[in-house]
């Protein structure tokens, strides 16, 4: 094939930090108007070569040709010049400014006396959106916007500076279900314009839907580059985890559920600000109960509130039959309740600490020595940890902020797994995770189940939920709507329906 | 921040009507607008015997004000870059004996030029300190406070350095500019310039930027670094002007003048809606924060309170108004 038609070229990148080897003589292409998927494990690289072509980081030996050209990327104000956008997830807007004001920023358009011309940049916002066919105001704080809209934004942002090749990494991680659909019909469009996507995704069904092509890096190498039509899901797996992986995503039926024992956790008619109206539940010890609904019913928000983060209006709590109040995170773990949270970088963890320090501050009780912290069990019980949940860092002392996103994932569960939780709430746990370690979180969760805990787990992605779900609540508008057993629940459709509350 | 507050089902934000923006106007914003007015009423009722709404004490307040304003519009980019210049009051003081000193050696426009040297030097250090080491500004500014203080002492031994050059004093506070004091003349030019460059220009809203999200910003392809610097360097220049309105109205220089100022300049950009946390800046708000501060002052004065009382009352206000300023 002729490399003209490639946009964009990356031959032979290798990459270390250092002196640990991350990218290994890896090349990659992307044609013009092509989706192509980037996968791989967690730490595979994605992000480094991604990272690589933006500007952030520079390779340690290859080279990058952009419509043919050899170019040299050093910065990321390079990478913009030569018509590549990021839509990064977690950093890339300014929330204290507008939505036109991210857009254009650091390159406003500019009216009388060299001053800054605000109505102009929204008159081209504008542009920009009409021309994605998405409907936002520029004029909005991007502050008080959804992930979806800061999506959008950036994308306007990338797309307003011409950008011809759009990395997108992770995009669907934080989306609800239709607003993910809404993002691939975007895609679709931006492709008949002849704009290439790079897209980096651990969502399988999505590659799919998308794809022109894919690559699969593992452990920094290139393992194949393919149009999807000739590999199978299977084949794919196996490229990225590196051995076959059945079933992960089926149901499997467990009978430790007592449906007539005593529950472990009753929520009576629960109020607690505007998200959680007049809940009520039970739990019961060994089962796995799925929280299904759409982004913003309500479920982060019950969950906080079983947690004791948000203030409780009205109704209570029972665990065991006994009536407690959690007026605290530190009530709730006392009486054996954890929470792994959505936001796993705002809430999860202390990015700037170590993988042990992260994982031992839930812990500190138990490597208490007297007045003192006892080093040498500390460590002992960090490495354990490590190794179980096979978080993948060089040292235990490399701060988190290091890690991959997935890898950053599989710490936030250790640290609260560690702490031995009788209830166990997830939110959204595999967010970000690979393929091989989803199916290892699952089996997690039915591990724990099946050990007499209680587990709540909240899941936008239905194929996970009804893999590990005994008893599925479906919430909106703050309430549960429905309260279905797994065995009723024929396929994925069936509850997609539920959600939506047809 | 929560991101799970999306419920519409196709891409689309609220319609901006009248309720919606009514619900979101932030009042904590005009906090400092509606507690200006509270207090001026409360004053003019309270002391109306003790004339203090005649024009004279009127024109007084923004007279008292003036430095305060000066240095708080250069502090607004400061805390709005989501740093902290806490060694603005000493520069001012160095700035007004470096004036004195040089105006009696060599005459006007060295004399002017060594003021304004001391906020280069000062204001670089602290800036290259703070952008090219990454030491925080708050330990920086802290040592620099103490820094440029003890050097005003010395190189004058503690004594005030007299300026008898009358351009210089009419032109730096004593004058007027027809009715209107000099002074004032001078906090409406930096409150001005500020608001436009901080609201109108590129840098201002590269300010905004790094003080909002440094990763964005660098990620955006603004060197933050630069902007890091570059407010350290206003801030320090400011207060050196600052310094020789010190030395104008009050015809010396003296190490004391300003002491205490940048205690008195954070409170005016905080009361004025400028986040304490970066990303968000109001010059106008600061302007109001400063004249809030120097009303408080002069009513507590003619009040009749004693200066120790005066602390009191003043270190509770301001508490107080920041605290309904606060975030949610
Ligand atoms: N700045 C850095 N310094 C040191 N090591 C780093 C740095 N950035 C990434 N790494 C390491 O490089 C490896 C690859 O990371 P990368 O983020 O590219 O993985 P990824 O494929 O994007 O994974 P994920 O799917 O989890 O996001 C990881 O082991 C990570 O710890
Ligand atoms: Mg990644």
């Amino acid at each position: 094939m002729n490399t003209a038609d490639n946009v964009v070229e990356m031959r032979s990148i290798s990459k270390s930090f250092n002196g640990v080897p991350v990218l290994k003589d890896v090349s990659f292409d992307v044609r013009k108007g092509e989706v192509h998927a980037l996968a791989g494990g967690n730490g595979a690289g994605k992000s480094t070569l991604m990272k690589i072509l933006q500007g952030v980081y520079q390779a340690d030996a290859g080279e990058i040709l952009i419509g043919g050209k050899p170019t040299a990327i050093n910065s990321i104000q390079d990478a913009k010049a030569a018509g590549i956008g990021m839509v990064f997830q977690e950093f890339s807007l300014v929330p204290s400014l507008t939505v036109a004001q991210n857009i254009f920023l650091a390159a406003e358009p500019l009216g009388t006396g060299g001053l800054i011309d605000d109505r102009a940049s929204v008159r081209r916002a504008k542009e920009v959106f009409s021309e994605m066919e998405v409907d936002v105001d520029p004029r909005a704080g991007v502050a008080r916007l959804g992930t979806a809209y800061w999506q959008l934004t950036e994308i306007a942002k990338a797309l307003a500076q011409n950008a011809q090749v759009l990395i997108m990494d992770e995009p669907t991680a934080s989306l609800a279900r239709h607003e993910s659909e809404a993002l691939f019909e975007l895609i679709d469009r931006l492709k008949q314009r002849g704009i290439s996507i790079i897209y980096i995704s651990h969502r399988m069904d999505e590659v799919y839907r998308l794809a022109d092509r894919i690559t699969i890096l593992r452990d920094g190498r290139h393992l194949l580059t393919a149009p999807l039509t000739d590999v199978t899901p299977e084949q794919i797996v196996e490229g990225i985890v590196g051995k076959k992986i059945e079933g992960q995503l089926s149901y499997r039926a467990r009978d430790h559920v007592a449906q007539d024992g005593a529950p472990l956790l009753e929520v009576r008619g629960l109020t607690a600000g505007q998200r959680v109206r007049d809940v009520s539940f039970a739990l019961r010890p060994g089962e796995i109960l799925g929280l299904a609904g759409l982004m913003g019913s309500g479920r982060t928000e019950l969950a906080r509130a079983l947690f004791g983060i948000d203030k409780v209006d009205s109704g209570e709590i029972l665990l065991r039959g006994k009536k407690v109040s959690m007026g605290s995170p530190q009530q709730a773990i006392n009486a054996g309740v954890a929470l792994i949270p959505e936001d796993r970088r705002a809430q999860g963890l202390v990015l700037e600490h170590s993988v042990q320090d992260n994982l031992l501050l839930p812990l500190l009780g138990q490597i208490q020595r007297g007045p003192l912290l006892d080093g040498a069990k500390g460590k002992e019980l960090s490495s354990s940890l490590i190794k179980r949940f096979a978080v993948k860092v060089a040292h235990p002392h490399r701060p988190v902020r290091l890690l991959s996103g997935g890898n950053q994932q599989k710490v936030v569960i250790a640290k609260w797994l560690g702490t031995d939780p009788d209830i166990l709430i997830l939110d959204e746990p595999t967010a970000g995770v690979d393929i091989g370690t989803k199916s290892e979180i699952l089996d997690m969760i039915r591990e724990l189940a099946s050990a007499g805990k209680g587990v709540i787990v909240i899941s936008s992605e239905y194929p996970e939920l009804l893999a590990v779900s005994d008893r599925v609540l479906v919430v909106k508008d703050g309430s549960i709507i429905r309260d279905i057993p797994r065995s009723e629940i024929a396929d994925e459709e069936y509850l997609q329906l539920a959600v939506q509350g047809v | 921040m929560s991101n799970a507050n999306i419920t519409a089902p196709r891409d689309t934000v609220a319609p901006r009507n009248f309720g919606t923006i009514l619900k979101e106007l932030d009042w904590r914003r005009y906090v400092i607008y509606i507690g200006f007015v509270v207090v001026f009423l409360f004053f003019a009722v309270l002391l109306r015997d003790q004339g203090f709404l005649s024009p004279n004490n009127l024109l007084n307040i923004f007279r008292q004000t003036a430095t305060i304003t000066v240095i708080a519009v250069g502090m607004t980019y400061v805390i709005a870059c989501a740093e902290i210049d806490l060694s603005v009051g000493s520069v001012a003081g160095l700035s007004s004996v470096c004036t004195a000193m040089a105006l009696s050696q060599w005459g006007l426009v060295p004399g002017i030029l060594a003021g304004l040297a001391v906020g280069l030097v000062v204001g670089s250090i602290n800036g290259a300190l703070v952008s090219l080491l990454g030491i925080p500004s708050f330990l920086v500014t802290l040592g620099m406070l103490g820094i440029a203080v003890g050097v005003a002492q010395w190189i004058t031994a503690s004594a005030p350095q007299p300026i008898l050059n009358d351009t210089f004093n009419t032109l730096f506070g004593s004058g007027n500019f027809g009715p209107v004091p000099g002074l004032v003349v001078w906090s409406a030019i930096f409150v001005a310039i500020g608001a436009v460059v901080l609201n109108r220009t590129r840098f201002g809203r590269q300010v905004l930027a790094t003080g909002g999200n440094r990763n964005a910003a660098e990620f955006t392809g603004i060197n933050t670094k630069r902007i890091k610097f570059q407010v350290l360097l206003i801030s320090g220049m400011v207060a050196s002007v600052a310094g020789m309105l010190y030395a104008g109205r009050l015809q010396s220089g003296r190490f004391q003048w300003g002491s205490g100022d940048e205690l008195s300049a954070i409170a005016a950009v905080i009361l004025g809606g400028t986040s304490l946390f970066g990303g968000f800046g109001s010059i106008i708000g600061t302007l109001f924060g400063a004249l809030l501060i120097g009303l408080i002052n002069n009513g507590l004065i003619l009040a009749g309170l004693d200066s120790s009382q005066q602390q009191v009352v003043r270190g509770a206000i301001i508490i107080l108004a920041v605290a309904l300023a606060r975030k949610k």
